[in-house]
């Protein structure tokens, strides 16, 4: 008898573990229910090619529609799980279905933190984290619309890039100091600010969004410092929250994640999660840490279907995360404490640069623009936990290889 | 349509009817050639790593700067080494001989 494994989100760590798992036909039967319309996509083109239409749709996805149903996968979208009743092992669906499972794995991931400010909830007013909230953008995001952001973190940036290409007029409102503050150091900050003013992005620091304006949709929005500014489309990436809601009925320990252990397992043996929304252990990090992206959907969907095929390993990996943004390719790995060491390697007027993060003298991180010789090899002494010495690494006249 | 002769990392010789006009990657991955191609082909995690037969190197486009940056650190590069998502299948490709390299 194949042992049956119920899904939850059909998202990219979802999407991943049903592929993987349908490797061994005869072993499992699996169903992935997603409350989404689409099957398993990838959500970084949301905010790149595919918001300024370089890709079309299908290309956003994982693997093609029909790949699914081929491999004997029981993928039903457009379904929201809405309980799980974990003594009788079954969940409830969203039509009132109920639908039993051996094993269970929760890829439920995260949704949009929402703006707290008057006019939140006028039409005009976007965020980027579905396909269709792309979709939306793009019916509005025409030559010459003046489209203000709320949140110059990487998504908020990329957007900008993207719009700025297409001939909108942008504006970003950050309110911190400088962008992406939480995920590098200020260096590359400061780098990526001059690269937008260069493309005419209106970036202003340190300013909130006090409110957005507007009577049947939104026309303007008002910054903290009492400045209006016009607006055709308001988009706001100012974060995410782990959807850990179902977990917490069915009585699963969370803690700004569902807490799993680093085989990915939760509170109870038949239950796993993976993705974004867990909070787990990282030998290399030497902490728990909860991230959000890709690599770690992945790595941690790969160590369930490991661990469900009696291959277990526990889960350690350096985590990494890119960005692009108009010509820059940033490839991040790592995850530097913001009182780490900085290093950087190169002039970055010359657009290609990198920045490492050291903690005594061990690397700890790195930011590698348009280099990706330097982040490969950077990610790889992270994963080694490789002293290196800061006065080389910044000599750029020794080749990467043999600092 | 054209076709891609692949050895798989299991050391499987098959013959793949391939689409023109994607990648090499996304023929790989949509057809379950355990490419995990995890960045979806942004040159950005080089899990689509493959080896390429020594008589269709020259009639590649050679790798650009950061497609090289990427491959050429990977533990299991070679000189015949390419990213398949940076290669676009076409049918003047009819034939192309490779073998996915083994996870790093
Ligand atoms: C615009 C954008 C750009 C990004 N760019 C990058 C990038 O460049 N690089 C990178 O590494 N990462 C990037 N990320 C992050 C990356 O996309 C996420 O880390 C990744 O999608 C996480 O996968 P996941 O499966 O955990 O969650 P998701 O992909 O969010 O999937 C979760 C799915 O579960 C569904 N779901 C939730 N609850 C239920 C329920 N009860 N019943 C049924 N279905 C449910 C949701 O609807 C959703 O479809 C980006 C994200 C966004 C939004
Ligand atoms: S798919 Fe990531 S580098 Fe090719």
């Amino acid at each position: 008898m194949s042992e049956h494994i119920v899904i939850v989100g059909a998202g990219h760590a979802g999407g991943t573990l049903a592929v993987q798992l349908a490797r061994a036909k005869d072993r499992f039967r699996i169903t992935l229910i997603g409350e989404e319309a689409w099957p398993p996509y990838e959500r970084p083109p949301l905010s790149k090619q595919f918001l300024m239409g370089d890709v079309p749709l299908e290309k956003t996805f994982l693997r093609p529609e029909t790949f699914y149903a081929d491999k004997g996968i029981d993928l039903r979208l457009g379904t929201q799980v809405t309980a799980i009743d974990r003594t009788a092992r079954s969940l409830t669906l969203s039509g009132g279905e109920t639908l039993s499972y051996d094993k269970l794995a929760l890829c439920t991931g995260t949704r949009v933190r929402e703006i707290p400010v008057v006019g939140r909830d006028l039409p005009g007013v976007h965020y980027i984290r579905t396909i269709d909230d792309t979709q939306a953008i793009r019916t509005v995001a025409r030559e010459g619309a003046k489209v203000v952001i709320a949140g110059g973190g990487y998504i908020g940036l990329e957007a900008a890039a993207a719009l700025r290409k297409m001939g909108c007029e942008v504006t970003v409102i950050e309110m911190m100091d400088r962008v992406m503050a939480r995920a590098v150091a200020e260096p590359v900050s400061r780098f990526y600010e001059a690269a937008h003013r260069a493309e005419g992005v209106n970036l202003l620091l340190e300013t909130g969004v006090a409110e957005i304006g507007g009577t049947d949709r939104a026309t303007h929005v008002v910054d903290s410092h009492g400045h209006l500014h016009p607006a055709d489309l308001v988009l706001v990436g100012i974060g995410v929250v782990p959807v850990v809601e179902l977990a917490e009925a069915a009585g699963l320990a969370t803690d700004d994640g569902i807490i799993v252990d680093s085989r990915a397992r939760t509170s109870d043996p038949d239950i796993f999660a993976a993705g974004d929304c867990t909070r787990h252990p990282n030998r290399i990090l030497g902490r728990d840490v909860r991230l959000e992206s890709v690599q770690n959907a992945v790595d941690q969907a790969r160590c369930i279907a490991n661990e469900l095929s009696d291959k277990g390993a526990d889960y350690a990996e350096v985590p990494w995360f890119w960005s692009d943004q108009f010509d820059l390719k940033m490839q991040m790995a790592g995850l530097p404490a913001p009182d780490d060491q900085v290093v950087v390697r190169g002039e970055p007027s010359t657009r290609s640069f990198s920045v490492f993060y050291l903690r005594d003298g061990r690397v700890t991180g790195v930011n590698a623009i348009n280099v990706g010789s330097d982040y490969v090899r950077g990610r790889k002494w992270i994963g080694e936990g490789r002293d290196v010495d800061s006065v080389r690494l910044a000599n750029t006249e020794i080749p990467i290889k043999e600092v | 349509m054209p076709v891609i002769h692949i050895t798989n990392r299991a050391g499987t010789e098959t013959t793949l009817e391939a689409e023109s006009g994607i990648s090499v990657m996304e023929n790989l991955r949509d057809n379950d050639y355990e490419v995990d191609a995890i960045c979806g082909g942004s040159c950005a995690c080089a899990t689509c790593h493959v080896y390429i037969d020594a008589a269709w190197q020259s009639k590649l486009a050679p790798p650009e700067p950061d497609e090289q940056g990427l491959v050429e650190d990977e533990p299991t590069f070679k000189p015949t080494s390419r990213l398949s998502c940076q290669i676009e299948m076409t049918d003047a490709l009819d034939g192309l001989k490779l073998t996915i390299a083994p996870e790093a």
